[in-house]
């Protein structure tokens, strides 16, 4: 097994921060994983994303070209990466944000209202975790109980008392995903 | 056994966490992207509360590497890091460390050059850890990490090997490893060393107080007369062919049958054994040589794959063709050595190397 996700976006909407819990939930599964940012002029311009690779033998590049899911949140990361996704892949955006539908027809395609799920009930931090729930459940690369040990792991002891509504968060974006392709 | 500590960390945290558990006694530096987690990590640690280990953001990098120079001249386990600008900054020190036969740990982040360049990550810089950088004949003991266990395990290693032959040492990372994160087994903590101990394993150099012997030890570079720095030069440069013997280090990654060779270090070594697999799949004999010591280089194995009949060696290096020097060197004429690099911090891909490989092998 080798999954190489690409999660892109604005800076402030938790991408770097999903892909680390979703790489310490590989490490809790004893899986091999990279993180590899952005940290340069896309950050510091708004637009940021991260590659995680998470497999059960030795990865030896951390970087790719072509990746087996994208996750999108903006029009500039759609117009990017939806070319970068290897047919047969997977291609999940939420909504909000996007002007562009993608328009491949050899990936599939899955739409999330996280961004507007997320204003309704008043919890814009649980917005990444909503996304990474949806993710989990097109691509269940990691069992939830070391899910739900990656997410410990990722927050620091301050934020620990957010735990149980960012679970309720992963659980609700596994629902609330479709397929539209 | 107690269990293992597993985290998942950034390359430059975990320089941070090994130099602590090493029993680092100081750190001195001045932040600059993409290596100021390392100072950041170091500030959260507090190990001042814990092991005594001091911390201190200097004004610059050149009060950093000088007071590295200060701390390492009384015996005492000492670092600095830095990227590529600000390590430019310190070679004027690196070279009256290396002159006084101190030991001590350098990291470079590096990041593109020349000039402030840019943030993104490159190996622009291997000349001038592995040449020189500052003046005169010297060398640093050069580490290439690979990987954020590397950065982790090269910390303690790099104090080792600066403390065995009295010299200083460079972990030279870059932005890609220093800004990744990967699983990492942290070290248990060892204890600092007490003052006694200090003056008893460096009495013959450390400037820590005469104790019981009748002179003073003195630590300089500065000798006005010609002979005794002639002597000094012939005294490096005995040291140096001693390391030069002893400590080469490298990896091979399918090498045994390889009819060609691709030559890299750091991040990019990870990208080209990439590039292996997927050439090995194509049914094309490739192999990975990685120097994970780039100074002292280990150009003996290379000779001998030159020898054995390997047909051609490709450096690929995030630079305009630095290691490829050395390659050409040990190769000696005895098959084709080619460069393959990006600059500015871009990235080459596994599938660029292996285009431009087959480009070369075609003509």
């Amino acid at each position: 097994m080798k999954e190489t996700i690409i999660i892109a976006g604005f800076g402030g909407q938790g991408v770097l921060s999903m892909g680390k819990i979703l790489a310490y939930s590989g490490v809790m599964q004893d899986y091999e994983v990279t993180w590899m940012p952005s940290y340069g002029p896309e950050m510091r311009g708004g637009t940021a994303n991260v590659t995680v690779i998470v497999s059960d033998r030795k990865i030896s590049s951390p970087i790719a070209d072509q990746f087996d899911t994208a996750i999108i949140l903006n029009q500039q990361s759609m117009d990017k990466f939806e070319s970068k996704v290897k047919p047969g892949g997977v291609l999940i955006y939420d909504t909000n944000g996007i002007t562009r539908l993608p328009s491949r027809d050899d990936i599939e395609i899955y739409e999330i209202d996280a961004a507007a799920e997320c204003a309704r009930t008043g919890q814009a931090k649980m917005f990444n975790t909503m996304i990474l729930g949806g993710f989990l459940k097109v691509k269940p690369v990691v069992q939830m109980e070391y899910v739900m040990q990656g997410l410990k792991k990722s927050l620091p002891e301050r934020a620990w008392k957010t735990l149980p509504q960012n679970e309720e968060a992963i659980l609700h974006g596994a629902e609330i995903i479709r397929r539209v392709k | 056994m107690a269990e293992k500590d597993i985290r998942l960390m950034k390359g430059n945290e975990v320089i941070a966490h090994a130099a602590v558990r090493c029993g680092c006694d100081g750190y001195f530096g001045y932040p600059i992207t993409p290596q100021s987690e390392v100072m950041e990590t170091l500030m959260e640690l507090r190990p001042w509360e814990t092991t005594g280990m001091v911390v201190l953001q200097a004004e610059s990098e050149i009060s950093s590497i000088n007071m590295v120079y200060g701390g390492a001249a009384t015996g005492k386990k000492v670092m600095t890091s830095s990227s590529s600008p600000g390590v430019s900054l310190m070679s004027e020190g690196l070279s009256y460390i290396a002159a006084c036969e101190l030991p001590c740990l350098v990291v470079n982040c590096q990041r593109g050059g020349p000039g402030l360049g840019t943030i993104q990550p490159s190996q622009g810089d291997y000349f001038q850890a592995c040449k020189g950088g500052g003046h005169g004949d010297y060398h640093l003991i050069v580490l290439a990490p690979s990987s954020v266990q590397e950065m982790h395990d090269f910390v303690g290693l790099g104090f080792d090997l600066a403390f065995k032959y009295s010299t200083p040492s460079m972990i030279l990372a870059d932005g890609a490893i220093g800004q990744m994160m990967e699983k990492v087994v942290l070290a248990p903590q060892q204890p600092r060393r007490t003052d006694e101990q200090i003056a008893e394993e460096c009495s013959s150099w450390a400037a820590c107080g005469k104790g019981k012997r009748k002179q003073r030890n003195v630590c300089t570079s500065l000798n006005l007369q010609p002979e005794p720095m002639e002597e000094l030069n012939n005294r490096l440069q005995r040291k140096y062919r001693q390391i030069e013997e002893a400590e080469p280090r490298w990896e091979e990654f399918m090498c045994d049958d390889a009819e060609y060779v691709l030559v890299a270090f750091g991040s990019s070594a990870r990208i080209c054994s990439a590039t292996v697999e997927m050439a090995r799949e194509q049914g094309l004999k490739l192999g990975l040589l990685r120097p994970i010591t780039l100074w002292p280089f280990p150009k003996r194995v290379i000779s001998e794959k030159a020898e054995r009949g390997v047909k051609g060696f490709m450096s690929v290096e995030l630079n305009v063709g630095q290691m490829v020097e050395d390659v050409a060197l040990a190769v000696n004429g005895r098959a084709d050595v080619w460069h393959y690099g990006r600059t500015g911090g871009v990235m080459f891909t596994p599938e660029d190397v292996l285009t431009e490989l087959k480009r070369r092998i075609v003509k």
